[in-house]
């Protein structure tokens, strides 16, 4: 509670400053008024269909990726589980990338993410049929790193056999993930899956506790292990599915925010999954901030402000771990 | 009246039977030891009689419900598992979970009570994972007491730990079994089970080989026959003890 309520107040204020950036600059009156549909027509267009769709989607995303994130982590037990090594988001990129090359996105707006969203859904059944009903938490790795191998290798055979290079250089931008101009028809695709998939989420709170214990522990505290990994893998193919259908494939946000909120949260699993959404959705808040005061004339694409955020973290923690050993 | 009954208990890995029907039935109590060599199916029959595992035959809690077995076993696996650097209070309550969650004062009673057992009073805002191996042992047992089931299955619960830690250990079994609880522990150390437990199980390649009075089931023959041990079984005036004299081969 008490690291929930600084949380949701940095989103908001994160959230509101992504409102009022953009190409146009419009006096804070015009953004609110915009938004509820007052004042210039043409404000209310520009609020309502540009940059609402923009902000809206960086907080969900973000809010996907570190949700499902630490539900990977507390489900896995590993501080480097994120929610890419079950190929969730490599499968959606594939998807994706044969929407462009195949030509059929160009022929239909809606065709990319649903593609994606097919393919990430494709990616869970096929580790579910891999990984066997009572398979534990390392068989559940393979099954994910042989899906995610799959799925960028025949990312790479599309690419590679592409003749077409507009098609090949937009699959390159879309792969780098971004959330700028994306419309209102995105929102409302990804708003419910990711909703959906969310919720799922935040059921797993006392099973992954429990799992602190390890997996004997849990089951023997009443926890079913089936159920557990069935919720956390339909909620993380429908969140992260979804975000990487919008967004394209946006890394780190699912590994550096559970990690940086863990030491608040003293550890435990099911206070880390709300704080690590709140988060998600602060930290791609402000990288989407910074990716239009960095370079507001070039389209600097979000995913990589995130790697370029996420590895000095990363040497911090390296610093912080070898400091305490 | 039983707390846990088996009925032919096998569970097989291959066609190798790892459990061959055991059958035996537990009370409230009672303190159990179940003993055997390396590899002669005691935590395998523990963890079946759980439902933890697959197996044949029938066991009074693996037909159960998963929360309400929960409710009538405490588990204590041998790996001593903590994933997160969460407090000791954090982990001890974690014994809670397959209770109703409203009852919270209850619940800070059980924890409390659990704590102060394994005199871990001092140690509750502590990280569970900065302690040594032996504190993280009675944190452990501490979470499993927290579960206040009437029978608690501890798998080895005093390997590892320094000799006064064990004996306190075993004490505060015999001290749940007075109190109406039952007990089922697999030990190693057959003096510490002579001396602590009301009732032993012998286990021997997975069939139940003897079940009595230590001191009716520790004879030289089984010693010899089951464990390839040439032993006497001393009496002393602070009870058995048990003299290896040597190897059979």
């Amino acid at each position: 509670m008490r690291l929930a309520l600084p949380l949701a107040a940095l989103v908001l204020a994160l959230f509101f400053t992504s409102l009022g950036l953009g190409y146009a600059a419009l006096p804070p009156r015009a953004v609110l008024g915009g938004l509820i549909g007052l004042g210039d027509p043409l404000h209310v267009m520009v609020m309502q269909e540009i940059r609402l769709p923009r902000s809206a989607l960086a907080a969900l995303v973000g809010a996907a990726l570190g949700l499902s994130g630490a539900a990977m982590q507390g489900y896995l037990r590993n501080p480097l589980a994120e929610p890419g090594l079950i190929g969730v988001s490599g499968s959606a990129a594939l998807g994706a990338v044969l929407a462009l090359q195949t030509g059929l996105a160009a022929a239909f707006a809606l065709a990319l993410p649903l593609m994606a969203l097919l393919f990430a859904l494709g990616a869970v059944a096929l580790i579910l049929l891999l990984a066997g009903p009572r398979g534990g938490s390392l068989v559940l790795i393979l099954a994910g790193i042989a899906v995610s191998a799959l799925a960028g290798a025949l990312t790479s055979l599309v690419l590679n056999l592409s003749s077409n290079p507009y098609a090949t250089y937009e699959i390159v931008f879309w792969m780098m993930g971004s959330v700028a101009d994306r419309s209102l028809t995105h929102l409302t695709l990804a708003l419910p899956l990711i909703a959906l998939g969310g919720a799922a989420l935040l059921t797993l709170g006392r099973g992954l506790d429990a799992l602190t214990l390890g997996e004997d522990g849990a089951q023997a505290l009443g926890i079913s292990l089936t159920s557990l990994r069935l919720r956390l893998l339909f909620g993380t193919a429908a969140a992260v599915g979804a975000a990487t259908a919008v967004a394209g494939a946006v890394g780190f946000v699912g590994l550096v925010v559970p990690h940086l909120l863990r030491p608040l949260c003293g550890a435990r699993p099911s206070r880390l999954l709300w704080a690590s959404a709140l988060g998600g959705a602060a930290m791609l808040l402000a990288a989407d901030i910074a990716v239009r005061l960095i370079l507001p004339e070039r389209d600097l694409k979000l995913g990589v402000v995130m790697a370029l955020i996420g590895a000095p973290l990363f040497l911090h923690l390296i610093y912080k771990t070898r400091r305490g050993l | 009246m039983s707390l846990l009954t088996l009925d032919a208990l096998t569970v097989t890995r291959g066609q190798c039977p790892v459990v061959d029907g055991v059958t035996l039935s537990i009370g409230p109590g009672e303190c159990v030891g179940l003993i055997g060599p390396n590899g002669a199916g005691k935590t395998t029959l523990m963890r079946a009689a759980l439902g933890l595992m697959p197996h044949g035959g029938t066991s009074s809690l693996s037909s159960l419900p998963a929360r309400e077995r929960a409710r009538a076993a405490a588990w204590l696996p041998q790996a001593r598992e903590i994933a997160w650097p969460v407090s000791v209070e954090t982990l001890v309550a974690l014994g809670r979970l397959p209770h109703d969650s409203r009852a919270g004062a209850l619940r800070a009673d059980a924890v409390g009570a659990a704590l102060s057992r394994m005199g871990l009073e001092g140690f509750r805002q502590r990280k569970a994972t900065e302690l040594s191996g032996g504190e993280q042992a009675r944190v452990l047992i501490a979470r499993a007491l927290a579960q206040e089931a009437p029978l608690l299955l501890a798998d080895e619960p005093i390997a590892g730990l320094d000799p006064a830690a064990q004996i306190a250990t075993l004490r505060i079994f015999e001290t749940l079994a007075r109190e109406g609880h039952a007990v089922l522990t697999s030990l190693h150390d057959l003096t510490l089970a002579a001396r602590h437990c009301t009732r032993l199980l012998l286990l021997d390649r997975g069939k139940l080989a003897a079940d009595g009075p230590p001191l009716d089931v520790l004879t030289e023959d089984t010693l010899a026959q089951v464990f390839h041990l040439r032993a006497h079984m001393l009496q002393t005036e602070h009870g058995p003890l048990l003299q290896p004299l040597g190897v059979l081969p």
